[in-house]
């Protein structure tokens, strides 16, 4: 047992950590300190800077134009930029489409599509979720009908995160609407500029339109965007759902918020003294840094095994429970910091309430904003009863 | 990074979990080198390190194993061997002498105030919940000046035992006037101390594992309404986040495995005795809670094992006390 990182992983770290000292904005990271909205020239100008580094998909082989990274590789990145602040590398064509376009897209789609990825061409969004399939994707409505060259598309596509920035959706469709409910799936690549496309946002809790709705009317799709086989979206749409799974612990995003909840804890007083001091207060914060000390490990452990060659299973389900209720459980610390702070909401959901300015300190309204933000967290990405579920089969065989 | 044991561990876990299997004694376990396992070289053992120590009370844990290993061996030899007693430390590893050590003193909970003095070599005072005291060849004993030896039995020595919940025996220790010879300062016990709230985590670890094992089976078994009643979501997710803690655990006793010997041993000691201890209560009332009925019951194998897991959170500083030293380490 030798719980240490290898001189060449912290050879890495400082590399990764001397980057993001050197290249990354501060008006950026200030920003994802505070937990303020990025605007879509800001996630673009950190990708730029990351892709000229060729950093920006750390998960893919150098083939395709990635970095290679180890697992481990993947998750010191992570955590080092989580730590600085640096905005989030978007999932959606690193992360999600660009693994599933390696396995299983033609030579053509990969040639066409992963290059424009890394260069910002394209920004991609997910089409998975509908009105009537959450939890319950296999339920996808949204139908694609096969005439001549091209697949007529209708339905609608919900949470679609950042998809009034998106210029490509990739989507489930149903194409064999008499097949049972994983079967005639397809996995279909839509541009957002095709005619019958409308995208309408979706404010949500902390005031941000973080996620749309999009509506498919006669939507005419080539049939050389589909990807693989038609009616096997099924197995491509669970392969990608294992990619998104990685670093679903959050340990670097847990980590920095720690750190955040403690700078607040310091400076708000309560009964004369640091809230810091405040032992109950003190408790709740001990409390869960331990349990963020065991996650870690638990995050560890399992990246070991992967790099051992074991798949990921059912025990991602446990980190994705287990991390976002720490994760969680931080944000509520820092609203609960912040006192009566907590209580003002300028927010753009509120009419007029652009350009009011919030009381207290910078990070008392991004303690709410990530409160609220935040219970997203146990919900996406298979709610976190669902992942239970999934423990209780895979891993006890209930 | 490599969270594995050595093969010699593994091979020890194993020998050591065939032997429990049998039903073996204490004296069994001495003669397979459970006690030396405990101890480093030049202790007269041949292992001692966080994942020696792991191995070992996993294992016994699993077997719900009732042995003089923690309080004689770690604990006691452990002492002994860091205050120059390497013989009696190495008579204490292979089961030879038989050491408990006297710390806790009636009414101070767990905040260690001592108040059992020593004057001429001899000690006098009163000692609450000494393990093993009864069977002892041996006391160690803090007093306020330090750490003392007693050869047992001794003038001026009185005990008075009773059964633990964990399955073993301790006993109320009377000193009036009894002969004792210094041994060392009270800080001898810090890496013994450390040590032994390991074994009694990675112990705790094993009884969780084997809690939740049979309680799946059970769940997988027992049928109400016409199917098991594993199959009902309201038991199922329970079970998951059981499962969820139990890993937290497992990463917290990892966690204490790996720091035993660096500068932030006694922050990972608060930290995983307290996650530990709470995750163990945890684990004890809802595997009862899972089972029913059954889970009452004396006769059913159960009920040792979640004894000893809330045995688990009592000894050596409830998960609260230990909240509180990792707020204070923190802060420091």
């Amino acid at each position: 047992m030798d719980m240490s990182f290898t001189p060449e992983d912290e050879a890495f770290r400082a590399d990764v950590r001397k980057f993001l000292h050197d290249r990354l904005p501060a008006r950026l990271s200030e920003k994802v300190r505070l937990h303020e909205e990025l605007t879509k020239a800001e996630i673009e100008e950190w990708h730029a800077i990351l892709n000229e580094r060729s950093w920006l998909a750390g998960n893919w082989p150098v083939q395709f134009g990635g970095a290679g990274w180890t697992a481990i590789q993947r998750h010191i990145f992570e955590e080092e930029s989580a730590l600085a602040h640096a905005p989030r590398v978007l999932p959606f064509g690193i992360a999600m489409l660009g693994p599933v376009l390696q396995k299983f897209g033609s030579k053509e789609q990969q040639d066409r599509f992963l290059p424009r990825i890394l260069n910002g061409q394209d920004w991609w969004c997910q089409g998975y979720s509908e009105p009537g399939a959450g939890s319950d994707l296999a339920s996808v409505k949204t139908t694609a009908v096969r005439d001549g060259d091209t697949y007529v598309v209708n339905g609608q596509k919900t949470w679609t995160t950042l998809g009034q920035h998106a210029n490509w959706i990739f989507c489930l469709v149903r194409t064999d609407p008499a097949a049972k409910a994983q079967e005639g799936i397809s996995f279909l690549l839509i541009d957002m500029n095709s005619p019958g496309i409308t995208v309408r946002p979706i404010v949500l809790l902390e005031g941000t339109p973080e996620v749309n709705e999009v509506f498919f009317d006669d939507v005419r799709v080539p049939v050389e965007n589909l990807v693989g086989e038609e009616n096997k979206g099924w197995t491509y749409a669970k392969y990608l759902l294992t990619h998104e799974r990685t670093n679903i612990a959050g340990v670097g995003f847990a980590t920095a918020a720690m750190a955040s909840l403690k700078r607040i804890a310091r400076a708000q007083v309560a009964n004369g003294r640091p809230l810091s001091e405040n032992p109950l207060f003190a408790a709740r914060m001990a409390a869960v840094e331990i349990d963020l000390m065991a996650m870690s490990t638990t995050n560890l452990r399992m990246l070991a095994q992967a790099a051992a060659g074991q798949a990921p299973g059912a025990e991602s389900s446990m980190l994705k429970l287990k991390g976002t209720q720490i994760r969680q459980a931080i944000n509520d610390l820092a609203r609960r910091a912040v006192g009566p702070w907590a209580l003002a909401f300028p927010s753009e959901a509120v009419e007029g309430a652009n350009d009011d300015a919030a009381p207290g300190p910078a990070e008392a309204a991004g303690a709410t904003r990530a409160y609220l933000n935040n219970r997203k967290l146990s919900i996406y990405g298979g709610s976190n009863e669902i992942q239970r579920g999934i423990i209780a089969k895979s891993l006890l065989g209930l | 990074m490599d969270f594995a044991f050595t093969e010699e561990q593994a091979m020890l876990g194993e020998s050591l979990a065939r032997t429990l299997d049998r039903g073996s004694d204490a004296a069994a376990l001495f003669e397979l080198g459970a006690g030396a396992a405990l101890l480093p070289e030049d202790a007269g053992g041949f292992g001692g390190t966080g994942p020696d120590i792991l191995m070992v009370f996993r294992t016994l844990g699993r077997a719900v194993a009732v042995t003089p290993l923690l309080d004689g061996v770690v604990l006691g030899a452990g002492i002994l061997a860091a205050a120059g007693e390497g013989d009696l430390a190495e008579a204490a590893s292979t089961g030879a002498a038989r050491i408990a050590v006297a710390l806790d003193e009636p009414g101070q909970r767990f905040d260690g105030t001592v108040r059992t003095t020593a004057r001429d070599g001899l000690l006098t005072g009163e000692k609450t919940v000494v393990a093993g005291a009864e069977d002892a060849t041996h006391l160690i004993v803090l007093a306020t000046d330090g750490l003392y030896l007693v050869d047992v039995p001794a003038d001026g020595l009185a005990m008075r035992g009773y059964p633990l919940m964990d399955g073993g025996r301790a006993a109320e220790v009377i000193l009036a006037g009894t002969p004792a010879r210094r041994i060392g300062d009270a800080s001898l016990l810090d890496a013994p101390r450390a040590a032994a709230m390991l074994a009694l985590c990675a112990d705790a670890l094993g009884v969780m594992e084997r809690s939740v094992e049979l309680t799946t089976e059970y769940l997988k078994t027992r049928k109400q309404f016409g199917r098991p009643i594993g199959s009902f979501q309201a038991i199922q997710h329970r079970m998951a986040d059981l499962l969820t803690e139990v890993e937290q655990a497992r990463s917290a006793v990892w966690n204490l495995a790996g720091n035993l010997d660096t500068p932030d041993r006694d922050r990972h000691v608060a930290a995983t005795k307290s996650l530990v201890g709470r995750v163990a209560l945890y684990v004890a009332e809802e595997t009862i809670q899972l089972h029913g009925g059954i889970g009452m019951t004396e006769e059913y194998e159960l009920a040792p094992m979640a004894r000893r897991l809330i045995a688990a959170d009592a000894r050596f500083g409830d998960s609260d006390h230990h909240l509180e030293r990792f707020i204070a380490l923190t802060a420091a």
